[in-house]
């Protein structure tokens, strides 16, 4: 590294521009909205649109004017990663507590519902919590890491300038947005696609700038080879950009009001909507996380990954079958068969190539499976693997017919999709973030390793209670509806079969606060880690992480390359 | 093999272009036939799009999120049939923008709902669950009552639906304000218009309040689903029929 690398400063003015414009159409339109629109619910959001687009402009120009947006291209791009950290474990505690709400509210209905408050009710806040948790916490978290390993494995800063912010905080307002929405009903009430069209509208240019910025930071890298993460990051990214603009065509009434209605009706909708719905578990949940479990388990055991063969073939057929799997959520519905038999179909094969996943992982641990004993981040790790083979074995078996059949519509779906987004995208997650946030604040370690382990074993055992809380009521439900007493009669009214649920329902909501309580520690854990307390001790010297070696191992840029 | 992966993985955009094509396949072959084979495009008789005053009802159902616990949509199973009545037609959702199967049981299916409790149950139900039925886990939805309808420009959301493919008339989407003034009062001049456009309509003061509340619109909904197919006249068997 020559000593004239260090003058090389640039700034990022150019990107202003483009940002800009869009800052200032959607100002305009949003001050149209508030204006002219006759739609009172439209209203509120109308204004926070005005706000954080004022808010981006002022930022800008200010930016400008003081010279704020410099940068040194030698250095990667952290700044955004650490807003992002962030970003996700506030999301994580939002989501985590509304979902603990809900589940109390079911457990509990003469105490947690007000009936002159609306927006407490349980169908506005469900939305809220499986946007906040899928979106915010887990959309946030894969943000950051992919930006944070797109760098390390090309070698290369962040493409874009301030597009990377742009895409953070574009996100995160399109999360502001949703959330606020469904609380005040505003929904399109497809699946984990519930934001109104202009939500969507937003979110789909803010996503086509992370594409473009993850792309063009592949295309300038400086690595001969794309290393494995960044394809499956890839098809997470791409492929929800297409599920997003397919599945949430609609026709607003008026462009500037609040309601829409969706462009497919019926059996075409419900298909879409699945094809959407599986695959947002397909994309997001499953390539998305499986690209952090390829860069932070051979990075935090220090060895190479198992299989690189095995990683080609099941990145290409995970894709390719995933796809398929849709149907499988419209099982003896008015969907026909063959749709049917084919989402079961390419749902059972879709076992084989998880597992090719799972071992890949697991497998990396070969040699360094002692780390799993003394290393709480490497076992939160592992172990969200594990559950990631868990919850794909027991998805292809609830895709059978027969066996759907009984658990649809029942609270084993609950505890299949909790299974995997706890177990898997949540500890992964948390390893994830232990992992990166003494690298991100140079920090030798986490604040404290003790309070890993205590966030370990709280978030375990809260998936304990809550899966097996939900197997049971789902399982019990489901043979209480087709039970039949000895006169050829419906043995059950629907209504024992909500009361024989309150147990379990109680089991599920102490799971559920355990798991929160869990993310808490990891809130204080992360706090002190920053402030440098504890074990977080700063790493000597004052150089930036891309130029001297440190424990996250970096390979240094080099000139010209 | 491995000499094309070789490949593949030098190149960003080979690889994006890669993950494209693969992704594609799938909801192609999935998707794309169901806009055109017959099972999923037949025509039923008895099928109408929703009245005014039962699509504002349906929003309602959609804006507090009801498919959450509640699904529309009967299985071919025996027990389902036993309880809640004839499986679900495709044709039976064919003007639903957007569809309200749901996936989730919390609470019953409710796609045969229509007719079966009076319209003072539905009140009493859905501003107090528990008052009706003690172990229920239903959130309150007293508030229905004191909401008026915002229907003033509704006639928009009828031309939405038309544009949307759904066979509103010129007729209906003109009438769309006075239709749902008619459907709450029995002794309105237009009724026998009204019941002509929208055969099988329910026409009745709802919720028993002189306004037009959110609750009048959901309990149209909620007793109209599931009422207007026949199946006393229904084939399942004919052809045209079999899925």
């Amino acid at each position: 590294m020559s000593t004239q690398n260090t003058s090389i400063i640039k700034n990022n003015n150019g990107a202003v521009l483009p940002i800009g414009v869009i800052v200032i159409l959607g100002f305009l339109w949003a001050l149209f909205a508030a204006a002219r629109g006759d739609d009172p619910t439209i209203m509120p959001h109308a204004y926070m649109f005005m706000f954080a687009f004022a808010l981006a402009s002022f930022a800008l120009v200010y930016g400008i004017m003081e010279n704020k947006f410099v940068y040194d291209p030698y250095e990667y791009d952290d700044s955004v990663i650490r807003a992002g950290v962030i970003a996700t474990v506030f999301w994580g505690i939002a989501g985590m507590l509304v979902g603990v709400i809900i589940a109390s509210q079911l457990a509990f209905p003469n105490f947690m519902y007000f009936e002159n408050m609306p927006w407490t009710n349980f169908g506005r806040l469900r939305p809220l919590h499986t946007s906040g948790v899928i979106f915010g916490f887990g959309g946030n978290a894969l943000i950051a890491t992919s930006f944070y390993i797109v760098q390390r494995t090309c070698r290369t800063r962040l493409a874009g300038g301030l597009w990377p912010w742009f895409v953070f905080w574009g996100y995160n307002l399109f999360l502001v947005i949703a959330g606020t929405g469904y609380l005040m009903g505003i929904t399109e009430s497809k699946e984990y696609a519930e934001p109104e069209w202009y939500a969507d509208i937003w979110l789909t240019i803010v996503w086509i700038a992370y594409l473009m910025v993850f792309m063009l930071t592949l295309v300038k890298r400086k690595e001969k080879h794309i290393y494995v993460a960044n394809w499956f990051f890839l098809s997470f990214i791409v492929t929800i950009a297409l599920l997003h603009v397919v599945n949430n065509l609609s026709l607003p009434v008026s462009f500037l009001g609040a309601k829409s209605y969706s462009a497919f009706s019926g059996v075409q909708d419900a298909m879409t909507q699945w094809w959407y719905g599986h695959n947002a578990v397909g994309f997001f949940l499953t390539t998305g996380f499986l690209g952090m479990m390829y860069y932070f388990i051979p990075k935090r055991a220090d060895r190479p990954i198992w299989s690189y063969k095995l990683s080609i073939v099941h990145f290409w057929t995970v894709i390719f079958i995933y796809i398929w799997a849709g149907p499988h959520h419209l099982h003896f519905t008015a969907l026909p068969q063959w749709t049917q038999t084919m989402g079961m179909v390419f749902s059972i094969m879709l076992w084989m190539p998880s597992w090719g996943g799972m071992i890949n992982g697991l497998m990396t641990l070969s040699g360094a499976w002692d780390k799993f004993r003394v290393d709480p981040v490497l076992r939160l790790l592992v172990i969200s693997v594990a559950f990631y083979g868990m919850a794909t074995f027991e998805g292809p078996l609830m895709a059978i017919r027969y066996v759907n059949a009984l658990s649809h519509y029942t609270d084993w779906t609950i505890g299949h999709v909790h299974a995997g987004a706890l177990g898997w995208n949540g500890m992964i997650t948390f390893g994830a973030l232990y992992c990166m946030v003494p690298w991100l604040w140079k920090k030798q370690e986490m604040y404290s390793l003790r309070m890993v382990e205590w966030h370990f074993w709280l978030a375990l055992i809260g998936i304990v209670f809550y899966v097996s809380a939900m197997w049971v009521s789902g399982i019990t439900q489901g043979l209480m509806w087709r039970a039949y007493n000895d006169l050829g009669f419906l043995e059950y009214s629907f209504i024992e079969t909500v009361k024989a649920m309150k147990p379990y329902y109680i089991i599920r909501a102490v799971g559920g606060a355990l798991y929160l309580s869990g993310m808490f520690v990891l809130t204080f854990n992360i706090w002190m880690t920053i402030k440098g307390k504890g074990g977080a001790k700063a790493l000597d010297g004052v150089q930036p992480v891309a130029r001297k070696p440190d424990p996250t191992a970096i390979p240094e840029l080099a000139l010209g390359e | 093999m491995s000499r094309l992966h070789d490949f593949m993985e030098k190149r960003s955009f080979a690889l994006l272009f890669g993950i494209l094509g693969v992704v594609s396949i799938g909801g192609l072959v999935e998707i794309a036939p169901l806009f055109y084979i017959d099972s999923t495009i037949e025509k039923v008789e008895g099928m109408r799009p929703y009245s005014p005053l039962e699509l504002a009802g349906r929003d309602i159902y959609v804006r507090e999120g009801c498919y959450l616990c509640h699904s529309q949509m009967i299985r071919p199973l025996r027990d389902e049939i036993e309880r809640y009545g004839h499986y679900s037609l495709a044709a039976e959702s064919m003007y639903d923008h957007p569809f309200q199967w749901s996936s989730k049981r919390t609470g019953p299916d409710v796609a045969r709902v229509g007719g079966k409790y009076s319209d003072e149950w539905h009140v009493g139900h859905l501003s107090a669950p528990r008052s009706l039925v003690p172990d229920s886990v239903m959130p309150p939805y007293k508030f229905l009552l004191e909401t008026k309808l915002d229907y003033a420009r509704y006639d928009r959301n009828l031309l939405a639906n038309k544009r949307l493919g759904v066979p509103y008339t010129d007729e209906m989407v003109a009438l769309a304000i006075s239709d749902i003034e008619t459907q709450v009062d029995p002794d309105a001049d237009d009724f026998d218009g009204f019941m002509a456009r929208y055969p099988k309509a329910v026409v009745r003061n709802f919720d028993g309040t002189d306004e037009i509340t959110e609750m009048d619109a959901i309990i149209a909904y909620m007793q109209m689903l599931g009422t207007l197919v026949d199946f006393d006249e229904y084939q399942a068997e004919t052809h045209g029929n079999e899925r």
